[in-house]
């Protein structure tokens, strides 16, 4: 689905991203871990069109889709969500929702303006969409809640819940459990779980929390100092000595911390 | 007193024009535009020349129809916010705010020193008014357009399109993120914003039926606009509307005050009003920051209507 290849990136002296490959399989929700520093989400920005890599590419489908801007991206069907919410603050939960889906007419100022029947019409298509979100996420009770008064979990719902809105194929998650509590996180792993299997959305997935990895993700994809050290399921990483070495509950190694 | 207050409402519905479209751009899309008196000056300049009759002074004129000047008022401004646009618009807010001060001062200044275009600082005489020189008519056709302008950023903020806007004006990456093309949407708001500043400057031009790069000062030109729209609510079109009247009052209530001052005290007391006005905007923000009127939630209003 989503092939890196040779991707490097480096910021002033530092080599964030140092010639790294890996690919996401269709329908799989790939795990990308790596100690603090290890360059995950520089390779998830690239990947998501934020920043352009220095050299190598990715391809999306064999499409070559290096350096493209995130919201050509989003037309591609790879969008992504943020580890600090990026919800629209001043608008409401409903409206954060509204606004994501692409080719709207009303979107075009001349439409806006004249073709005010079939802007409502389409309208009242986006939000019963927007009430299967809500609804998925168990987020109806606050729908008309500004965005920006919702709780640091429910905001990360929100995150998901607009990719839903999306004709998503790819979806990148930027560590989605950060900061949300237990019960919150068993709702949210269950949502992309089911997204995976009845909408068919492979996922990204950039977390901290192992448990969650553990539940989730297959294959995983270890990376440590800029590079990929390891890529397979739960148990081969768990049994491979230089991830632990580098990463799960192992010392950081001596050369492991940057200058 | 009667022609006072006719005079009174056609002003405050001109700078009421210039508020509303003022909140297309920050209010809605968070554009920063601090030269609005350049689109405004753009748009009275080309009123003036189409519609003026010839003369040896100035460009033209052309003795054009009024709603000719007042189209032709609106594509000028629009044309220079889009040059402008093409160059700034990627420039971030505080960074448009100083482009935009530097490009108001450029026009100010070309219509100043080109004395070909608009006789400098002599300025053109004899705008003539629309249908009948009595200020009552020239109200009314304020008061048509000022409500067209009105409906028409109302149905845009309640679009998907006006949606969007508020979107980028919250959060650029997510939009981004969300399919947006941003510098489309931040254009058109800028472009469409400026066409109606320019359509106030037309208005403006035949009204006072005179007009010289002086009136297009950045005091008069922007300052007052922005403390309009921020007093009212910014996001909010009514607001919009209400901070253009409520802040009218107050500076040209000022004006009458201090014209009953003995001479010598009147001219320092002017310097006073600004003074007011600045001190008006610092109470309304720590007592009410939002302005008079909050921003509305579109969503809200239609599950109510149903």
């Amino acid at each position: 689905m989503i092939r890196v290849e040779e991707v490097s990136k480096s910021f002033g002296g530092i080599q964030a991203v140092n010639r790294c490959s890996f690919s996401i399989g269709r329908g799989s929700i790939t795990g990308l871990i790596g100690p603090n520093g290890a360059g995950k989400t520089t390779l998830f920005n690239i990947v998501a069109g934020v920043i352009a890599p220095d050299s190598g590419r990715i391809l999306l489908d064999e499409e070559d889709v290096t350096g493209l801007p995130p919201n050509r991206l989003f037309h591609k069907g790879l969008v992504r969500t943020f580890q600090i919410p990026h919800e629209l603050s001043r608008m409401t939960v409903r409206e954060n929702l509204m606004v994501v889906p692409p080719g709207q007419s009303g979107e075009q100022l001349f439409s806006a303006l004249f073709a005010w029947g079939r802007v409502r019409r389409e309208e009242e298509e986006v939000r019963h969409r927007v009430e299967d979100v809500l609804d998925f996420l168990q987020l109806g009770h606050v729908a008309d809640e500004l965005a920006g008064n919702l709780s640091g979990g429910q905001k990360k719902l929100l995150e998901l819940g607009r990719t839903m809105m999306t004709d998503a194929r790819v979806v990148l998650l930027d560590e989605p459990g950060a900061g949300v509590n237990r019960t919150l996180l068993g709702k949210l792993a269950e949502s992309i779980q089911r997204l995976n299997r009845e909408r068919g959305y492979t996922f990204c997935v950039i977390e901290h929390d192992m448990d969650l990895i553990a539940r989730l993700c297959d294959p995983i994809v270890v990376m440590a100092q800029g590079s990929v050290i390891a890529e397979g399921s739960m148990e081969d990483i768990r049994r491979n000595d230089y991830v632990r070495e580098a990463y799960l509950g192992g010392q950081v190694p001596a050369g492991g911390a940057r200058p | 007193m009667e022609a006072y207050l006719v005079f009174f409402l056609t002003l405050a519905g001109i700078y009421a024009v210039l508020a509303l479209a003022l909140n297309l751009q920050w209010g809605l899309t968070g554009l920063f535009n601090f030269g609005i008196s350049g689109f405004f000056a753009v748009g009275a300049y080309t009123a003036a020349i189409l519609t003026t009759n010839p003369s040896p002074n100035h460009l033209g004129g052309f003795g054009l129809p009024f709603l000719v000047g007042a189209g032709a008022a609106m594509v000028a401004a629009g044309i220079l916010a889009f040059a402008i646009g093409l160059v700034t618009i990627r420039l971030r807010t505080d960074y448009l705010a100083i482009a935009t001060i530097g490009i108001a001062e450029i026009v100010r200044l070309v219509f100043m020193n080109e004395a070909w275009i608009g006789y400098g600082v002599r300025g053109i005489p004899g705008i003539p008014r629309p249908f009948s020189p009595d200020p009552v008519v020239f109200l009314g056709v304020v008061a048509v357009l000022l409500l067209l302008v009105f409906l028409a950023l109302e149905r845009l903020r309640r679009s998907p399109w006006g949606r969007v806007l508020r979107a980028i004006r919250e959060n650029e990456t997510a939009s981004l993120a969300a399919g947006k093309n941003v510098l489309r949407f931040r254009l058109e708001a800028f472009v469409l914003g400026s066409m109606f500043m320019g359509l106030a400057g037309s208005l403006y031009a035949h009204f006072v039926g005179f007009i010289s790069p002086e009136a297009f000062d950045p005091l008069y030109g922007t300052f007052l606009i922005w403390v309009m729209l921020i007093a009212g609510g910014s996001g909010n079109n009514k607001g919009a509307l209400l901070g253009a009247f409520a802040i009218w009052v107050v500076w040209s209530g000022s004006e009458f005050l201090t014209g009953m001052l003995p001479p010598g005290l009147s001219t320092q007391a002017s310097a006073v009003r600004i003074l007011l006005i600045g001190l008006l905007l610092q109470v309304i923000l720590l007592w009410r920051p939002e302005g008079l009127l909050k921003e509305e939630r579109p969503a809200l209003e239609k599950t109510r209507k149903k």
